[in-house]
């Protein structure tokens, strides 16, 4: 059965906005209320369609009132900071993220018309650490627990999530545990670092990168806005690049640096609001992630179209590499024909100087 | 008259002759202007767990290669034991202070089989938290050694190292060699056991007496954050030049596969069966030591 009311938190970022058109477009649903601390932009407006914009809160009880008023029966909760930069340092941002999920909850709980609640969680929860397997399951868990920013949140925001469901049995609760997003239109941490031309990397580490197109985040989250999934999923591409490898593809310009020197970068980069490099963050791009994405494609259903080389592939098209992979395959190509030239030479005085010696006469048959 | 006969006369070569020779420079030039333009742009493939075929072949291959052929002057023994295109559980001895028994069974399996196969790694989690080495491991198809990561490999018909006996195996001083250690718990027979993939165990003799540890310098050890710190007749004591391995006659054997499909996979949790097996393939291996030690004529011969 389609939901009748839906209200999206976080309509004002990219992947929020594009969840509530997609389904302001769907006629099968009634409703569709955005709710979100700051306005969406012009553009976003005009996608948004018939949503219905709420300036709120959710740290605040408002939020109950317009659950209540609508009688919502499915909440996407997408309004979770990834970075200190968007939501005006760590505070307010461990703030919305744990203590605004804790008042929607709290209003949810209160409803009755709720029947179905979306997390936008994140594959981070796993953490990332030397100790981690190479490829995570839904029923695994952080070898080392996330102790700060982003993935602590997270991790924090599941556990209320799931004693929500403990206390509302009757609601069915989908976790969507997503990879690193990329695309040509979403501004994720990923997409902010690999746009900078020098990429400061950890010297001497290379991390799993696993992707997932903008398109296909798009595409889950409606699945699981309007269909029935309840449980834990993993939502990822098909297949891992290196992140040397990713850099390398589009055509960046990789700067190894020792950790400490890192940090300072990250530090300084963070100050002036560019690329975030929490000690959280660099983690994961020491060591990387991969999660298994085998439930996604048979319980949920949803085979993404886009593998993780595509995804980044797509993303290419958007940023004009600084080294152009077309240079590199004329020098070299220049190169290797050079390179015929000579070894044409070479063999023809080779052979004016030194003929070819007869080939070997008959050899003694070995049984005779 | 009759015709006459065609007597072949040599009917067991139908191949022309062809004298093997290296490939020319230019060809190799061309084939390293080739691989730089690859890994100047990315196009090439890695897998989830972090192996790098190309760079694996191209160049850390090729780095140990010399010492598989000339240093250690590797023989290996029952190749014909291990599957030529499926899934199995490689259960080695571990020894000589720095891991270099596990990368000459890399190139072993690489070189010398048939078919070429991948050496997949188990290490130590030290392995990857250090920079560059756990990087390198990983590009050359080590993983973690946990059951989830054996599991998966085993599953993806991968030929899946392990050495059970860990640290205690290879950080073990030189009076103990070839005395197999404790292995480990037990888990690698559990993996094998949940996958129904054969233990193949294997023996190897030489790398013992590559770095002969005759000393523990536990201070610096823990001072580092490392289970032993080596010292060798010429570590530390000759600096950097100490590092060089003792050119020792390595011989690696491969056994009999020893078969656990057909006990199920509920029987990984049969802990009285897990010893068992676990115990049946220390004692195989130790077994083939003996008799490799008898082969081998002397330490350097």
């Amino acid at each position: 059965m389609p939901p009748a009311v839906v209200l999206v938190t976080g309509v004002s970022r990219w992947l929020g906005g594009a969840l509530a058109a997609e389904l302001a477009a769907d006629p099968a649903i009634e409703r569709v209320i955005g709710v979100d601390t700051v306005p969406p932009s012009p553009a976003m407006l005009r996608r948004l369609g018939r949503t219905e914009f709420v300036r709120a809160d959710i740290r605040n009880p408002l939020i109950g009132k317009v659950i209540a008023a609508a009688s919502v029966d499915t909440v996407v909760h997408m309004n979770i900071s990834s970075t200190p930069a968007g939501s005006g340092g760590r505070v307010p941002m461990k703030e919305l993220n744990v203590i605004g999920t804790m008042q929607l909850l709290a209003a949810c709980q209160r409803a009755p018309s709720v029947r179905r609640f979306v997390l936008k969680s994140t594959s981070a929860v796993y953490g990332a650490s030397s100790r981690d397997p190479a490829v995570f399951t839904e029923s695994m868990q952080a070898r080392q627990v996330p102790w700060g920013g982003f993935a602590k949140d997270s991790v924090d925001i599941e556990g209320y999530v799931r004693s929500f469901a403990r206390r509302r049995p009757d609601v069915d609760v989908a976790v969507l545990r997503f990879t690193n997003f990329i695309g040509p239109r979403i501004d994720s941490l990923l997409t902010g670092f690999l746009r900078m031309p020098l990429v400061p990397t950890a010297l001497g580490y290379d991390a799993r990168v696993q992707l997932l197109h903008e398109d296909d985040a798009l595409a889950v989250l409606t699945r699981a806005t309007t269909g029935s999934f309840a449980g834990t999923v993993n939502v990822g591409g098909e297949g891992t690049l290196l992140l040397s490898q990713a850099i390398r593809r589009l055509g960046r310009v990789e700067v190894p640096l020792p950790t400490p020197a890192l940090g300072s970068v990250g530090r300084l980069s963070r100050r002036f609001g560019f690329v975030d490099y929490s000690p959280e963050q660099m983690r994961f791009l020491n060591f990387g992630r991969v999660v298994d994405t085998a439930r996604l494609r048979t319980r949920f259903g949803y085979t993404p179209r886009y593998t993780t080389e595509a995804a980044l592939a797509d993303y290419a098209r958007t940023v004009a590499p600084v080294i152009d992979p077309l240079t590199v395959r004329s020098v070299t190509g220049g190169l290797s024909s050079l390179l015929t030239r000579v070894g044409d030479t070479a063999s023809a005085v080779e052979r004016r100087l030194r003929p070819t010696p007869p080939p070997p006469g008959l050899r003694a048959v070995r049984d005779a | 008259m009759p015709e006459a006969r065609v007597i072949p006369l040599r009917p067991d070569d139908d191949e022309p002759f062809a004298p093997v020779s290296p490939p020319a420079w230019d060809d190799q030039v061309a084939g390293g202007l080739e691989f730089l333009q690859r890994r100047l742009t990315g196009e090439y493939e890695t897998d989830e767990f972090g192996f790098d075929p190309d760079l694996a072949d191209h160049v850390l291959l090729p780095i140990l290669r010399p010492f598989f052929q000339k240093w250690f002057r590797v023989e290996t023994f029952g190749l014909e034991n291990v599957p030529a295109d499926s899934g199995a559980l490689v259960v080695a001895n571990h020894s000589g202070t720095l891991p270099i028994d596990a990368l000459m069974t890399t190139v072993a399996l690489h070189d010398e089989h048939p078919a070429a196969r991948r050496f997949r790694l188990l290490g130590a989690d030290l392995v990857f938290d250090i920079p560059l080495v756990g990087a390198m491991a990983r590009k050359l198809g080590a993983t973690l050694a946990c059951n989830e990561d054996a599991e998966r490999l085993l599953t993806e018909g991968e030929l899946v190292g392990v050495f059970p006996e860990g640290f205690k195996g290879i950080g073990k001083p030189f009076r103990d060699r070839y005395t197999l250690q404790r292995f480990g718990r037990g888990g690698f027979v559990s993996a094998a056991l949940r996958t129904g993939k054969p233990i193949i165990p294997c023996a190897i003799v030489g790398a013992e007496e590559i770095y002969p540890m005759i000393g523990n310098a536990k201070t610096v050890a823990r001072l580092f954050g490392l289970p032993y710190f080596p010292i060798t007749p010429t570590f530390p004591l000759l600096g950097p030049l100490g590092l060089v391995p003792l050119p020792s006659k390595w011989l690696i054997a491969f056994g009999e596969p020893i078969e656990t499909a057909s006990y199920g996979p509920a029987a990984a949790e049969d802990p009285m069966l897990v010893f068992n097996l676990t115990d049946q393939v220390r004692e195989t291996i130790q077994h083939s030591l003996y008799q490799l030690l008898l082969r081998r004529t002397s330490v350097f011969g």
